[in-house]
């Protein structure tokens, strides 16, 4: 008997401490992250970054989650929606299937996708220009190469990516139309944002093929492509988050997609955010390229006025870089 | 297709065949003694972790090395305690020990460096560095023998030589060695070892004990040659890949070596290659290049070519009678 009442005592207890937790956390922002993990040091990172400087300003808190596979995703939007967190923001175009059936079913409570696509009155998207700050960081690779042979690596083939592709390329024609591009992507699944030995890989490989700067835009994978051209002595360009400081002297710049101030600002608008799409693009400092202490050596004064020149004449639309997605292919090879 | 493009792509063969090398191997010595050894993954996986981080806070790669051999060892003999001394299913308790390497390694790393799981970036010696073999500048000029030896021979890390010196090793202990002759006696008729006086479950945990060193060597190849630190999943299945070519290779070790090289060639081809384009009529695939180890698995498998031969007591535990 006395057993059991200890047991009831309990019950009680985890259920009030329950309650407790529900009610103090219900309106709380989430962050979901994608299979790269919040540690890429890259997009994900990005993410990661804005919601900490979010919640280190305000004092507030909010709840996350690194998906390790690709069945948790439904289920992990499903969780923080039914438990009352709100906004919810997701980072990965491949969340956008996902969405599309969990938003309806939780009509007072916002999502934010970042890089995807999906038509509900719930719904925020945020859209990056990331052509445009993948030509500039292009111009600077092509200033850069002596070889005049520059290298790509991307992460999944998705033509997300291939509109990296395809403005850093246009980048490096501008500056130079003999160039050579180089381009390989990781793999066709979720497992090629994850891969550091396989980017290696191929970073060694463009590298026997003449190839002085590489620009990796493969989250997690970037991570073994930066390494090996440091390794090699070669320049790479980072992505997404700043990456400069990874390699003093070897990453040349990086190209900034401000994934954290998509965050921040979901997060400090809360429940009010306002939906529909949202472009981020370099006229609104939403992408940008890094510099800094880290790479103040080897970003020459001469490509910092080149890249510089690029950057006006995009805000000002005297450049007009392709877009990839716009109609699935591109004007340069 | 020029030359230049040929060495580079062999090139890349060879570092990507080490590691399946060894893992290939290490699964030969385990199923030689009638242990099938699914968790080489596991093992693999296990001992990147340990020498990434053992490297890291010691600064000598080596003590690292030595710490991803003991991680190894010990997922061996937990898998030897199951399947031989208790005689559980082996590909049950393997199955197990690459479950238990995916959660700790990231549960363990999350909580040492709290970077999910990741290591942090290995510098100087606590890595493998390229060793230039002599005369390979001087000599790289020469028309075609010198990319071959400058490219393609020089300029791997120590360890891709040792494993390649392994090969022959492992071909003299297994079949001019008395230890050797017992061990395979082991994996074909363990009654009549055990009859001979000599005990099956010792000739099978020394088996164990050699398939968690060379686990060990394949896992710091892993991050601590290839790559500069450990990150998660970082075996990407090539412990099934290692497994696979251990059938294809009839469990003999010098065609291990041919089964690792031609799987890493299929990889540095898809890796290099992408879609191939056969004379403009069709496109191969990637999918398809990075299927055909297993392709060919089943191949061999199914016995339309060639047959594969396993050791007759292999995934039977012995139970001496009474």
């Amino acid at each position: 008997m006395k057993l059991i009442k200890t047991l009831l005592g309990a019950a009680a207890i985890v259920a009030a401490a329950s309650t407790a937790f529900a009610e103090g956390h219900g309106a709380n922002p989430a962050i979901i992250f994608d299979l790269g993990g919040k540690f890429d040091k890259s997009f994900n990172e990005a993410a990661f970054t804005g919601a900490q400087r979010w919640a280190e300003e305000t004092g507030g808190e909010f709840r996350e989650i690194e998906l390790s596979s690709e069945a948790q995703r439904e289920q992990a939007l499903r969780r923080f929606a039914e438990q009352g967190a709100n906004p919810i923001v997701m980072t990965g175009f491949a969340f956008s299937s996902a969405l599309e059936t969990v938003a309806p079913d939780f009509p007072d409570t916002k999502f934010v996708i970042v890089d995807g696509y999906v038509d509900a009155p719930n719904v925020r998207v945020v859209a990056f220009s990331e052509h445009e700050g993948s030509y500039l960081v292009g111009v600077a690779a092509a200033m850069a190469s002596e070889s005049d042979v520059v290298g790509f690596v991307g992460g999944m083939d998705i033509p997300l990516i291939r509109k990296f592709a395809c403005g850093y390329v246009q980048g490096v024609k501008s500056v130079n139309p003999d160039a050579t591009v180089i381009q390989n992507m990781t793999g066709t699944t979720p497992a090629a944002w994850n891969d550091p030995v396989k980017g290696g890989e191929l970073t060694r490989a463009q590298i026997a093929q003449g190839a002085d700067v590489v620009y990796a835009a493969a989250g997690g994978t970037g991570v073994g492509v930066l390494q090996t051209a440091a390794d090699e002595g070669i320049f790479s360009v980072g992505v997404d988050s700043n990456q400069n400081y990874l390699h003093p002297g070897s990453v040349l710049t990086s190209m900034l997609k401000r994934v954290d101030n998509a965050v921040y600002e979901a997060f400090t608008e809360g429940t009010m955010l306002s939906t529909g799409v949202v472009v981020m693009d370099t006229s609104t400092g939403g992408i940008d390229y890094a510099v800094d202490e880290y790479n103040a050596d080897v970003f020459t004064d001469e490509i910092a006025a080149a890249v510089e020149a690029a950057k006006a004449g995009i805000i000002d639309g005297s450049i007009v870089v392709h877009n990839y997605e716009s109609d699935n292919s591109c004007p340069v090879e | 297709m020029d030359f230049l493009q040929v060495i580079l792509t062999l090139d890349m063969t060879i570092r990507l065949s080490v590691v399946l090398l060894l893992a290939c191997l290490a699964g030969l010595f385990s199923e030689r003694s009638g242990v099938v050894d699914i968790g080489l993954e596991g093992k693999m996986l296990i001992a990147a972790f340990a020498s990434a981080a053992v490297a890291y806070e010691s600064g000598h790669v080596w003590i690292g090395v030595l710490a991803g051999c003991g991680a190894a060892l010990l997922f061996s003999a937990i898998h030897g305690i199951a399947s031989i001394i208790y005689r559980g299913d082996q590909i049950i308790s393997g199955v197990a020990l690459n479950f238990l390497a995916s959660g700790l390694t990231i549960v363990i790393g999350d909580a040492i460096y709290n970077k999910g799981g990741q290591t942090p970036v290995l510098t100087g010696s606590a890595r493998f560095e390229d060793i230039t073999l002599p005369f390979a500048d001087a000599v790289a000029d020469v028309r075609l023998l010198g990319p071959i030896y400058s490219e393609l021979i020089s300029g791997h890390k120590s360890i891709v030589y040792y494993a390649f010196m392994i090969v022959p090793v492992v071909w003299w202990v297994l079949y001019r060695t008395r230890f050797g002759l017992r061990l395979r006696a082991v994996g074909e008729n363990p009654a009549s070892v055990d009859t001979a006086g000599i005990s099956v479950y010792m000739m099978r945990f020394k088996a164990l004990a050699i398939t968690g060193i060379l686990c060990g060597l394949a896992g710091a190849y892993l991050s601590t040659a290839q790559a500069a630190g450990f990150g998660r999943e970082m075996t990407a299945g090539r412990g099934y890949i290692a497994l696979a070519a251990l059938i294809f290779a009839n469990w003999r070790p010098i065609h291990a070596m041919g089964a690792c090289l031609l799987f890493g060639f299929l990889e540095a081809i898809s890796n290099l290659y992408p879609n191939i384009d056969v004379f403009g009529l069709f496109t191969i695939p990637v999918q398809f290049t990075q299927a055909l180890p297993y392709i060919l698995t089943v191949v061999i498998l199914a016995g339309f070519i060639g047959k594969a031969i396993p050791p007759k007591a292999v995934g039977q535990p012995y139970e001496k009678e009474h």
